[in-house]
């Protein structure tokens, strides 16, 4: 190649032979990576395109509004929609004090040391558990109480609203405590030791100036991990949660079922009809989960401009 | 307050520094009890991490009281629900996990690279903007869906038609773990990238100077660079494969086989949790502690899988400076 005479004035700055070829190979790849990014993207499309087809027919006002039901016809998401709204409420109410709580902990008040150390990494690990043993332990803890040699240490509280918060208030605990942690962490130190200098009590400090600064992030974090809530089964149905429910949840202290567990229902039957009602209650489910992750997107979005 | 620097005598500044110094420490009446309340939140994660090891422990070793642990662990064969007939031999459980972990890590991994190699080294930032989030969308898809699609779409519209509607079982590994991948693709694609885009410029140039294409920058530098991190994301994703439920209780089947084909029927040891959760065993019968067995042998397994993703993020880090 080299060797060919040059041709008086064309000198092309194109490679040629083995560097064609890598170059070739390279710009080629772009599109390759690019179909694998959207693979997935894609399967999601199809999923949506699906669902849409199976389950718009049947999602309608009389959908929403009725009990469960022998005969697919009647069935409708009503027990499961005001369940998972029960259940949803009690964990915010149960999980996100304890979890601001321990992350500010954590971050302001915790003495440097390897009690904290420990906490720390026990979180971590906590986070990789998976759900189904948190199951288990509502299961062992909330649904049948713990007994000590005739002491009561947890009182049995069956297969409630209540024992399902609680599971899941544990289950979704660490994951809002490290995005909690994060959130603080961004809060500029300099914001704090201005408020100490001041006078303000660490007390103070943490409630007008750290809290306020890591709010945006805290929301983030904890409504990506609700939505994570909302859509647990398996859990759930490891604590007992799959009865027939035809009333409208009053209190804690009832039985339950939600949409995910509904969901999982339906699909076990093997009637076609039976799969058009999950696929609109996957449609129901969906839109809950998606729209809690557009708020949280949005709050962070919104807040990152500042 | 603050005095101007005083020609005051030491002991008396010393003193009213001490004394408001005690007094900001908890100001107001209430302020000692938030910060116990505090401390109490943080050792919130501690008695989980205890209830979870003695609830677990506690009833596994009540099954071992009745099953030998020469069984559960030398023994191949395991059924549990069927009285008379028992046996506890973990590993057709443990067997069927690592069916759904191979065939879903055949899918995941390489789609999982590649995006995060789009992401981190040819995306405009505008485009790895949309891309992300929109990615990481799949993860948050609560696993009953999948379960479904698995269930209904996958088997019956791909895998059939592909293979065959006679060699492909209505519960199939093979639809369990492609649904799985699909679950998993955003967490290797975005921890992976999360990795490569800490790799330093200095690097990526040298190699663009020394006249590498992007591709070759890509596989030969980049990737080697955030090695540790690719990997932590990988063995994060296997964790989550082997706690994953729903979707293989609704779509790999009930039926414990010692096999990692993915064309066959098999159950994996949460889907035989969730089998025992449904059947509502009574505590204290062999049904019940054997959940507690297996669920000890899932929690230790994915335990371990956290500890070595976390130390080898630790231990490996390229420290560039």
């Amino acid at each position: 190649m080299a060797l060919a005479p040059p041709q008086s004035d064309q000198i092309s700055l194109r490679a040629q032979g083995r560097v064609a070829r890598r170059q070739a190979f390279s710009r080629l790849s772009r599109y390759i990576l690019l179909l694998a990014t959207l693979a997935g993207i894609g399967v999601l499309a199809v999923l949506a395109v699906d669902t849409m087809v199976r389950g718009l027919p049947v999602l309608d006002w009389q959908f929403i509004t009725s009990y469960p039901s022998r005969n697919a016809v009647d069935a409708g998401l009503r027990s499961s929609l005001l369940g998972t709204v029960w259940v949803m409420g009690t964990t915010i109410i149960l999980a996100i004090p304890v979890a601001i709580g321990t992350a500010v902990f954590l971050e302001e008040f915790a003495p440097k040391g390897r009690f904290t150390s420990v906490v720390r990494l026990n979180i971590a690990n906590l986070a990789g558990v998976p759900s189904i043993i948190y199951g288990i332990l509502g299961l062992t803890v909330f649904v049948r109480g713990v007994e000590l040699q005739g002491v009561t240490l947890f009182p049995a509280l069956g297969t409630t609203i209540l024992a399902g918060s609680l599971t899941l208030a544990l289950m979704i605990l660490p994951m809002t405590v490290i995005a909690s942690v994060e959130a603080i962490r961004q809060v500029p130190p300099s914001i704090r030791d201005g408020s100490l200098a001041l006078g303000a009590t660490r007390l103070q400090t943490v409630r007008h100036h750290t809290l306020p600064g890591a709010l945006p992030g805290i929301m983030t974090g904890t409504i990506l991990a609700i939505s994570r809530a909302a859509g647990e089964t398996a859990a759930l149905i490891m604590i007992g949660a799959f009865a027939f429910i035809a009333f409208d949840n009053k209190s804690v202290n009832e039985d339950f079922t939600t949409v995910a567990i509904q969901i999982y229902n339906w699909t076990t039957r093997p009637q076609e009809a039976f799969r058009a009602n999950a696929s609109a209650g996957i449609i129901v489910l969906m839109v809950m989960v998606i729209g809690l992750n557009l708020v949280a997107v949005l709050i962070r979005e919104r807040f990152r401009r500042k | 307050m603050a005095s101007e620097p005083t020609t005051a005598p030491m002991g008396h500044d010393a003193a009213l520094l001490q004394k408001q110094m005690q007094h900001s420490t908890f100001k107001r009446p209430g302020e000692l009890a938030v910060v116990a309340l505090l401390w109490l939140c943080g050792t919130i994660s501690l008695i989980t991490t205890v209830l979870i090891v003695t609830t677990l422990f506690g009833e596994t070793i009540d099954f071992f009281r009745e099953v030998s642990p020469a069984e559960f662990f030398l023994e191949t064969r395991w059924q549990a629900l069927i009285p008379g007939t028992e046996s506890f031999g973990i590993w057709e459980l443990v067997a069927g996990t690592a069916n759904v972990v191979l065939w879903s890590m055949v899918f995941a991994l390489p789609l999982g690279l590649a995006a995060a190699i789009y992401l981190s080294e040819y995306a405009h930032p505008r485009t790895r903007s949309i891309l992300k989030p929109i990615l990481e969308v799949l993860a948050g898809v609560p696993t009953v869906v999948y379960a479904f699609f698995a269930l209904t779409v996958v088997t019956e519209y791909v895998l059939r038609p592909i293979f065959g509607a006679d060699r492909v079982p209505i519960f199939n590994s093979l639809s369990a773990s492609l649904m799985m991948a699909v679950m998993i693709l955003p967490t290797i694609a975005s921890v992976s990238e999360d990795a490569m885009a800490n790799v330093p410029r200095e690097l990526r140039e040298g190699a663009y100077g020394l006249g590498a294409t992007r591709l070759e920058v890509a596989i030969k530098v980049v990737l080697p660079a955030a090695l540790s991190g690719v990997i932590a994301a990988v063995l994060l994703a296997i964790a989550r494969v082997i706690g994953e439920t729903m979707i293989v209780a609704l779509a790999a089947g009930s039926t414990p086989t010692l096999t990692l084909m993915p064309l066959e029927g098999i159950q994996t040891m949460t889907g035989y949790m969730l089998q025992v959760g449904l059947g509502d065993a009574a505590r204290g019968t062999i049904n019940y502690t054997s959940l507690f067995a297996v669920a000890s042998t899932l929690f230790v397994f994915t335990f371990a899988l956290n500890v070595i993703a976390t130390w080898i993020v630790n231990r490996f880090r390229e420290a560039y400076e």
